[in-house]
């Protein structure tokens, strides 16, 4: 007689007396597959962990996002963020979509160029730009975005040396009523240093004032935050106008919006309170438009949207090590991914499901990493079906941030796959070895030996 | 090892403690070991036929039973452990 499927026992007290308004969500809905994938066969080819990232869904986004502008405003550009997942399978997909390339680094510059993004597409931004990395921009006609004094005075000495054209935006900072202010990157608004930045540039022919460039905060959750940033951009860019008859090419409104992911802290779920896509659009279009630009002179819109874009279409798969009991009689189950891949798991409560059916009998449980180390928890609490060792599970919206800020940290990196609009899987990251890292390192010969 | 006394457990796995007040829910595995339980089977026992029934390893299952029995402890549902 074939056995019956195992659950391991539980048992649990119920707590009638303390309702949660909120009620608790309990996330067990079994994810078996990804794009018509089997979470288990991706598994067994690529191994555990393994990150997953869906094309069809990153084409989705971005063509609903340039939907939800265009419809609104006539000239909208978008840029894809690098640093929010620079893979070049990822930033291609961006880049076949029509986005240009907004980069924080001559690392990241250099990687947009490899992908054949033209150099006039590509939006420099960032504190950090060297003198070398100024006049590869220079030489490539890359939009710069200034983001200090130092950068702008270093920027007109090489002009001057060059004896060439800059293309050139100064990031502006503001307050937009979102506390705390995002104020150590670009010139400020209210305090008029980012008009003396404007004057400085206007006085040397060499630079080229197209564009003012914000990126207010990350995961706003007010789309009138952006209505605020877009009337002071276009108040910089009327009076350039009205001082020089020069009229201002681009607004570049930067990132920031929310991703459907849930905040730590925050009892309401991310998709329950963040504001559409739309919502956006409309509160940015409708201060542009109302501005009193002419109808000549209108800028492009610029976004260089990240995380909004990517989130869902990332996954984590991963496996079950052990599951164990706290002290205090909690749950605990330890994965074999922990913060060293999933960076965001500092800022989100994500979200994780079950790869495989279980019962509805569920418990709470604190999911730890596989990192000997006291930081690595991904959720403090969650309610999940009974996980045992070797169960499979799939954490959601990862796609942003996690496969750059990843760290080489007690484990090394996984697989990345990516699954294309007729269900076929592309390794697009090779995992690595130990070779890998033993490739950087160097002995001093007297260090060789040893007896113990 | 046995259940205390008065501890009321209904067919779908509701358990009732009149002396604390207490009501616990259970699986349907759980439920069966609680009924093994009352049927005075020790432990060894309950893996035993636990073993033969289900698809798992009895290492697996004897790891859970302890961890299920140190909860009935603290629910204060057992008295001692074996
Ligand atoms: C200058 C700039 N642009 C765009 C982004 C993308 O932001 P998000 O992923 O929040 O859309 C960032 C992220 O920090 C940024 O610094």
């Amino acid at each position: 007689m074939a056995k019956l499927s195992y659950e391991r026992p539980v048992i649990q007290k119920l707590n009638t007396g303390s309702m949660n308004k909120f009620g608790t969500r309990t996330e067990y809905a079994p994810v078996s597959h990804i794009e018509g994938v089997a979470v288990k066969d991706i598994i067994a080819e690529y191994g555990s962990p393994v990150f997953v990232i869906s094309e069809p869904q990153i084409r989705k986004n971005y063509q609903n996002a340039v939907r939800a502008f265009k419809t609104r405003y006539p000239k909208v550009q978008f840029a894809w963020s690098y640093k929010t997942n620079y893979l070049n399978a990822v930033c291609k997909v961006f880049h076949q979509e029509g986005a240009w390339a907004e980069v924080v680094s001559i690392f990241e510059y250099k990687k947009a160029l490899g992908n054949g993004v033209p150099g006039n597409k590509i939006i420099f931004n960032g504190p950090d730009k060297s003198e070398e990395d100024l006049i590869l921009a220079i030489e490539n006609k890359s939009l710069i975005h200034i983001d200090h004094f130092d950068e702008l005075y270093m920027l007109i000495e090489v002009v001057q040396r060059l004896k060439q054209k800059a293309s050139v935006a100064i990031r502006v900072n503001m307050d937009t009523g979102v506390y705390p202010m995002w104020d150590r990157f670009g010139f400020n608004y209210e305090n008029g240093q980012a008009w003396n930045a404007i004057n400085k540039i206007m006085s040397h022919p060499e630079l080229e004032l197209n564009g003012l460039h914000c990126h207010i905060g990350t995961y706003m959750l007010t789309a009138s935050a952006y209505a605020t940033a877009a009337w002071k951009l276009c108040d910089l860019a009327l009076n350039v106008k009205a001082k020089w008859n020069k009229p201002i090419q681009y607004l570049d409104l930067g990132g920031g919006f929310a991703s459907a992911n849930t905040l730590k802290g925050s009892y309401l779920q991310g998709p329950d309170i963040i504001p559409s896509m739309e919502d956006y659009a409309e509160a940015i279009s409708s201060t542009i438009l109302n501005f009193g630009f002419k109808q000549n002179e209108l800028p492009t819109l610029f976004l260089e949207t990240g995380r909004a874009l990517i989130d869902d279409a990332g996954y984590l798969l991963g496996s079950v090590i052990a599951t164990k009991r706290l002290s205090d009689g909690r749950r605990a189950t330890i994965m074999d991914f922990g913060v060293n891949l999933l960076f965001t798991a500092f800022w989100y409560n994500h979200k994780i499901s079950p790869a495989q059916e279980f019962s509805h009998h569920t418990e709470d449980m604190v999911v730890y990493g596989p990192l000997c180390m006291n930081i690595d928890c991904i959720r403090e609490s969650v309610n999940l079906p009974l996980l045992s060792k070797g169960d499979q599970v799939v954490v959601h919206k990862v796609g942003a941030y996690n496969m750059t800020q990843w760290m080489q940290f007690i484990q090394m990196r996984p697989n990345v796959v990516m699954i294309d609009g007729q269900n076929r899987v592309h390794l697009i990251r090779h995992k690595e070895s130990l070779d890998t890292m033993l490739q950087y390192e160097h002995l001093p010969q007297h260090l060789e030996k040893f007896e113990l | 090892m046995q259940l205390n006394k008065n501890i009321a457990v209904s067919e779908n796995g509701f358990i009732f403690n009149p002396v604390s007040g207490d009501s616990f829910s259970t699986n349907p595995i759980g439920q069966e070991i609680i009924n093994l339980m009352k049927e005075q089977k020790d432990r060894k026992e309950i893996v035993k036929i636990l073993a033969e029934k289900y698809a798992t390893e009895e290492a697996i299952l004897e790891k859970d039973l302890a961890d299920f029995f140190q909860m009935l402890l603290s629910y204060q549902l057992i008295n001692s452990h074996d």
